[in-house]
């Protein structure tokens, strides 16, 4: 079977085109754009004018690249949510055509959900806790009775949020990660900053007004070194809390800001030390992408998730626990 | 020395104190941040855990006598409680004992809650049953909060383990029952526990 998935929640436009062979998931192709405002974050309308203007080049590309015919495609497949308004529409408008034009079956996808399922398709890993950290998304998920529940979340902004509302403020171009990164690497001093994880939750909005606050007394690379420690360590810390409550053990990694190489190491290194298995996959995996909606569309369509055109309405404040995961 | 558990950030061992029977909780390093973070967030949950305890304490819950806090060593020294698990017994004895039971059990979390104390974990396996009194452990996940939010947390997480773990369904009715009765603001943080519940989060493992 052959799906066709087209990621559209936030600043990127994606297409991927999967296939399940012997129960294993082939990626054929995998392109997408991502919206780079000139000055300050996203705007919803402008990424989704953004996403129009690219649509028909990355189709184009992307089916040249599997080396399908567009009517070998079975099922459409696209992110319903969570996300921004305008560029959700966008996408799932796409994938309404397409659907209608060539008469597949369309099925909406949770962007978050897709993360975790493309990792457990492209690694080892069976049954992990996810650690899902992008823009707009910082997340704990677990499998269990069912469904993928939130041990842990952020409550307030995302963490890679916290980490570009910090870059502009330093002068640093949109996305602002791995400039910090970067800098981090040089920076040698730890300054002391609010440390804030309750439960199995994490806060970023005392952080980065504490970090931004550093600008004017402190040197760059000490403030990015300190604010990668802080942040890592919570997320490192409640993924390690998750993993002892549900008594899983294995962690995966997903996310643009899991291409980070140090939030990899932190996690790899708490893992190690408690006996559990790390998993990672490239990095073309962990930002957004089409090749996990159109993974996880064929995973939902196989196990009877099929949508009518009237259910294809998108939710942007879709809940990662609300899908009922008939397809484990 | 005998480990009687090894949490997510701290290790549990038994002990000897100038010759009582004690048990130690050490707050362990963590390879994975660098040693300033380390310290500090070891350091400042080993003392507040301490004033935890020692506010439920003068809250009149019954919670382990601290004998040492060592601030360096990120340990708290503290009584063995040498009772039972209130797990373990609650669905082997009468229905008065049960009741009695479960309302001192309600009663101590309105006086905690009355008292701006969240603990953080209660489940039937941190509550001991000693020399007839009931005594609750393992304030490591708690805070000082008085939001009705934090206390339907609390709330929900006993109700979850009350259903994961006890089948008698009157057990959390009886908790209810006296936490009502001992604790004015009540009614809200019911109301929040049912809105918690609907989130689907702070699910128990279920085995």
């Amino acid at each position: 079977m052959i799906c066709l998935g087209i990621e559209g929640t936030a600043h990127t436009i994606g297409i991927g085109i999967v296939v399940k062979e012997n129960g294993k998931c082939r990626v054929l192709a995998n392109v997408s754009r991502m919206y780079k405002p000139e000055k300050g974050g996203i705007h919803p309308r402008e990424a989704a004018n953004h996403h129009v203007k690219q649509f028909p080049y990355i189709l184009k590309e992307s089916i040249e690249k599997s080396g399908v015919a567009i009517e070998e495609i079975d099922v459409i497949a696209f992110s319903i949510g969570p996300g921004l308004g305008p560029c959700l529409r966008t996408a799932a408008t796409a994938a309404r055509s397409l659907a209608l034009l060539l008469k597949k079956p369309i099925v909406g996808v949770n962007h978050c959900i897709a993360h975790l399922e493309i990792g457990r398709a492209l690694t080892k890993c069976s049954d992990p806790v996810l650690l899902y950290v992008s823009g707009g998304n910082t997340q704990v998920i677990a499998f269990m009775a069912g469904r993928y529940r939130v041990f842990g979340e952020t409550l307030d902004i995302g963490i890679g949020n916290c980490l570009d509302k910090f870059g502009r403020e330093a002068g640093m171009p949109f996305p602002a990660g791995p400039i910090i990164e970067k800098k981090a690497k040089e920076g040698k001093k730890y300054i002391p900053l609010p440390y804030s994880v309750k439960g199995m939750d994490v806060a970023f909005s005392g952080i980065l007004t504490a970090a931004i606050h550093m600008l004017k007394k402190e040197n760059i690379e000490d403030i990015c070194y300190s604010l990668q420690e802080t942040c890592f360590s919570m997320l490192t810390e409640i993924t390690e809390r998750a993993m002892a409550h549900t008594e899983k053990e294995e962690v995966l990694l997903g996310g643009g800001v899991a291409c980070n190489k140090r939030l990899q190491e932190m996690v790899r290194i708490m893992a190690e030390e408690r006996g559990a298995k790390f998993f990672c996959p490239p990095n073309e995996f962990l930002v957004d992408n089409g090749a996990m909606i159109a993974w996880t569309g064929l995973l939902m369509y196989e196990s009877g998730m099929e949508m009518m055109m009237e259910e294809t309405k998108v939710r942007q404040n879709f809940r990662t626990d609300e899908v009922e995961v008939k397809w484990r | 020395m005998e480990i009687i558990r090894r949490g997510a950030e701290a290790i549990i061992y038994r002990g000897e104190w100038r010759g009582r029977k004690v048990v130690i909780k050490k707050r362990v390093s963590k390879k994975y941040r660098i040693k300033e973070i380390d310290e500090i967030i070891r350091e400042q949950r080993t003392k507040r855990e301490a004033m935890l305890m020692m506010a439920a304490r003068v809250a009149g819950v019954g919670v382990p006598i601290i004998y040492d806090l060592r601030i360096k060593e990120k340990e708290i020294v503290m009584q063995y409680l040498d009772g039972e698990r209130i797990k373990d017994v609650i669905d082997k004895r009468g229905d008065d004992w049960k009741k009695r039971v479960c309302r001192e059990i309600g009663k101590a979390i309105a006086n905690m809650h009355k008292n701006n104390i969240i603990h953080g974990d209660i489940t039937t396996s941190n509550m001991v049953w000693m020399n007839n009194k009931l005594y609750f452990i393992d304030f490591g996940l708690g805070m000082k909060s008085g939001e009705d939010e934090d206390r339907g947390v609390d709330l929900h997480l006993l109700m979850e383990a009350f259903k994961a773990a006890h089948e008698d369904g009157r057990l959390f009715k009886w908790v209810i029952e006296s936490y009502k009765e001992n604790f004015d603001g009540a009614t809200n943080v019911i109301k929040k526990v049912e809105e918690i519940a609907k989130r689907g989060r702070y699910m128990r493992r279920v085995s």
